[in-house]
């Protein structure tokens, strides 16, 4: 496409910027959607604080019921995993696409066994009777009922995360097969990694937060 | 040149199809009229649900309405302003259309985003009005949605919850389509200070639409967990606090009504000019009293929650903070006053409603300073001195705005005119008829009648019966809009590019525009307002090169 020229009155032409294509829009368009995110998550953040204020002694006793080891697993595979997909985005820039594509699948993979290990965790309170609504809980006291709310919302929505990070992989991994994505052309490469550097840090704040404060 | 109404971008290329060519359109200008023609349906949906709760209230006692649908028409009428109209009102409809245009730019910066966002909006009205037809009624809750209320009632909250959640979700990709738009596609030369004050009030809202609204989504589908599972965040039984969700809902409605009103103000900095003729007046002062508006916004929730047990520091300050708002906002009205000052003005329809939403509005912003107040809250709380409050500001002031916003760019529109004379006698029906509505509220409201109540003592018949008489006259002042606009796209003559002689980018192309909006993209190096002897002092040739 041939670049549009706006005149001033002196005849000088300036660059019209394009809606089709405009990599500094997409970019900024990402960062408007993570801060929604982060405003979405700090809501959760800022309940969490008040009931740990208001119940500290019963939130850092239920603290103590989550397995620490399974979830420091779960933080090294994130941290590991922004990484790879960090080094994938550098990798394609640099034209090496096959590196880019094994890169971007492992870390999908990672994404996956920290799911499996999440539901091993989840299940391990279900089947102790702990889920929100649940008689056990209920006959808890009140900031245990509330610290495993606001445990499975939060793991739950941070889930969601990354379930959703696990599509735009793949989608990633389409796209470049079909060309969408190339050395040349990786915004859509860079917002995917941003997305995914949000959700570890997420994670990486719920972990000290709800595993860390009973130890 | 064919306009944007003959030919279309879609999201599947070329569609033969007229309906689907709307349908999927990507171009901004039809993505608005979409919403521009769904919701105001909606919106004479909600003034009918109202009607029907002013008949009910016309004597006192029961008249044909049990209390729980009273109930249930409160909320759905509540529900179906805020959430459904007034919100997303502004911005989507005019603001869709117009940005573009008043920028100098081809579309949004993300147009599939934007259709996606309307299909979000009618996912959103579909689940909200769902509940009106399966059988267990409307939600009883009012538009808030208090807890632990909204937890136990056996209404039918759950959907019109989720239907809040998703047009919160095509709000916060509206808002975030705007900021990029603003940011990366303004004509060459066009600096944030040679924007139209009304992009500037498009802004400011965006940054509210995604900063708040996610506040609100969170807090909402904890409702609906809550509902669902149990999970006891909000519910005082199980430990939960129910003044968090309080908290919560108002850190993001406060500031939803600067969302409402901010684009509202943009309209009246666009009218004023046009039809004095001058150049605004304080045309910064303005424009930053938009952002910081917006920025005070979120500091102020607390007021909604003087009576609801918080300490009084909090109070104080809440209550300082929200002085503090009336600040820029006299800042604006000001210098809309000043503009108007020897001006030579035009009393054109547009500039009539936009005359008579600075007054409402005034008398709605003055009476909110009296509710700021802490003393004065604690007597008029929950009752209808509020009630005629917010209709004085939202009904009286944005509506109004926007109706006259409307009628300003109608011609742009449609590429025709209406009839001058109906106008004018709609709009002194709906002028007389809101003040009489409203008016005698505060009144009653003084005196103490609750808010809310299907019911009232015998004392106040006289209020409420003034009230009904009002509201059967903004009503068909309502209606005899349509009509004219109805006509005027029937016989209607053609507009021209320019008829108010207006300066900014919109009113230099064709009406109604073409698919791209401008053949070439101006070189903006201008102020927007400027005038020469009552005429737009920069002009173009037909290649959009400066001849003037
Ligand atoms: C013809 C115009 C209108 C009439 C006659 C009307 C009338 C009413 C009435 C009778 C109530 C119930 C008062 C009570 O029982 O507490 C009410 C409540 C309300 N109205 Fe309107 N109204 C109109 C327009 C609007 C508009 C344009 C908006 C906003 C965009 C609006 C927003 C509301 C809200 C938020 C409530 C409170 C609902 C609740 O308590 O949950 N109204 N209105
Ligand atoms: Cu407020």
């Amino acid at each position: 496409m041939q670049q549009e020229m706006a005149y001033d009155a002196q005849g000088q032409p300036h660059p019209v910027v394009d809606f089709h294509d405009d990599y500094g829009g997409a970019k900024l368009g990402f960062w408007v959607f993570l801060m929604t995110e982060a405003m979405m998550f700090g809501t959760l953040f800022l309940l969490f604080a008040i009931y740990f204020y208001r119940h500290t002694e019963s939130y850092v006793a239920s603290s103590g019921h989550l397995d620490v080891w399974l979830g420091g697993t779960n933080t090294v595979i994130l941290l590991v995993s922004t990484y790879t997909m960090g080094l994938s985005t550098m990798m394609l820039r640099r034209g090496r696409v096959r590196a880019a594509v094994l890169l971007v699948g492992a870390t999908a993979l990672m994404a996956l066994i920290f799911l499996g290990i999440k539901a091993v965790e989840w299940n391990m309170e279900i089947s102790r009777g702990i889920y929100p609504g649940s008689g056990v809980l209920d006959a808890l006291d009140r900031g245990e009922i509330l610290f495993f709310g606001l445990y499975f919302v939060m793991t739950g929505l941070h889930g969601l995360h990354v379930i959703a990070g696990v599509a735009l992989m793949s989608w990633v991994l389409l796209l470049i097969r079909s060309g969408g994505i190339r050395p040349e052309h990786t915004i859509v490469m860079k917002n995917v990694t941003l997305y995914w550097d949000f959700v570890h840090l997420v994670w990486i704040i719920l972990f000290p937060l709800f595993y860390m404060i009973g130890v | 040149m064919p306009s944007f109404y003959h030919e279309t971008h879609t999201l599947f290329g070329h569609l033969r199809n007229p309906v689907l060519q709307w349908i999927f359109s990507i171009d901004h200008k039809r993505i608005g009229l979409m919403y521009m023609v769904l919701m105001f349906t909606l919106f004479f949906l909600a003034v009918g649900a109202a009607l029907t709760m002013r008949a009910e209230l016309f004597a006192p006692g029961a008249q044909f309405l049990e209390p729980q649908t009273y109930n249930e028409l409160f909320t759905f009428h509540g529900v179906t302003m805020i959430f459904l109209f007034i919100v997303p009102g502004i911005p989507a409809t005019l603001g869709n259309f117009l940005l573009p245009l008043m920028l100098g730019a081809h579309d949004v910066s993300f147009p599939r985003l934007n259709l996606i966002s309307f299909w979000f909006y009618v996912l959103g009205v579909i689940l909200g009005i769902s509940s009106l037809v399966t059988g267990q009624g409307f939600a009883d809750t009012g538009w808030t949605f208090y807890a632990p209320y909204s937890i136990r009632t056996d209404a039918h909250v759950l959907s019109t919850l989720s239907a809040a959640f998703i047009l919160g979700l095509s709000s916060i990709l509206t808002g975030l389509n705007f900021i990029v738009t603003i940011h990366r596609l303004r004509a060459p030369g066009m600096g944030f200070f040679k924007m139209p004050l009304f992009i500037w009030g498009l802004y400011a809202t965006a940054w509210i639409q995604v900063l708040a609204t996610p506040v609100v989504g969170i807090t909402l589908l904890l409702v609906i967990l809550e509902r669902t599972l149990g999970i006891g965040i909000f519910d005082p039984t199980k430990g939960g606090d129910p003044v968090l969700f309080e908290h919560l809902f108002w850190i993001y409605s406060h500031p939803a009504v600067y969302l409402m009103i901010l684009p509202g103000f943009g309209i009246v900095s666009e009218v004023l000019p046009a039809f004095t003729r001058r150049t605004i007046f304080g045309y910064h002062a303005i424009a930053i009293s938009s952002a910081s508006i917006a920025g005070i916004g979120y500091l102020v929730w607390g007021h909604h929650m003087y009576t609801s047990g918080m300490s009084d520091i909090a109070r104080v300050i809440f209550s300082f903070l929200t002085f503090l708002v009336a600040v820029p906002t006299g800042v604006k009205i000001f210098d809309w006053v000043a503009t108007m000052y020897k001006g030579s003005i035009v009393l054109a329809t547009p500039m009539l409603w936009i005359l008579g939403s600075i007054i409402n509005f005034t008398v709605g912003g003055l009476t909110g300073l009296t509710l700021g107040a802490i003393g004065p809250d604690i007597h008029l709380h929950d009752t209808y001195y509020v009630v005629a409050h917010f209709h004085y500001t939202i009904l009286g002031g944005v509506i109004f705005m926007f109706i006259g916003g409307l009628h300003y760019w109608y011609p742009k529109i449609t590429g025709k005119l209406y009839d001058e004379g109906l106008a004018r006698i709609a709009f002194g029906l709906a002028f007389v008829g809101f003040n009489m509505l409203w008016f005698p509220m505060f009144l009653a409201g003084f005196f103490g009648n609750p808010r809310r109540y299907f019911d009232y003592l015998p004392d106040f018949t006289v209020y409420h019966q003034i009230s009904g008489v009002g509201a059967l006259l903004i009503a068909s002042g309502l209606l005899l809009i349509v009509y004219t606009f109805y006509r005027g796209l029937r016989s209607g003559r053609d507009a021209g590019p320019n008829p108010w002689n207006a300066t900014t980018l919109e009113w230099h192309i064709p009406s109604p525009p073409p698919l791209e909006n401008f053949p070439k993209i101006p070189y903006v190096d201008f102020e927007p307002y400027e005038y020469e002897a009552g005429e737009p002092l920069v002009q173009f040739d037909e290649n959009f090169r400066r001849i003037r």
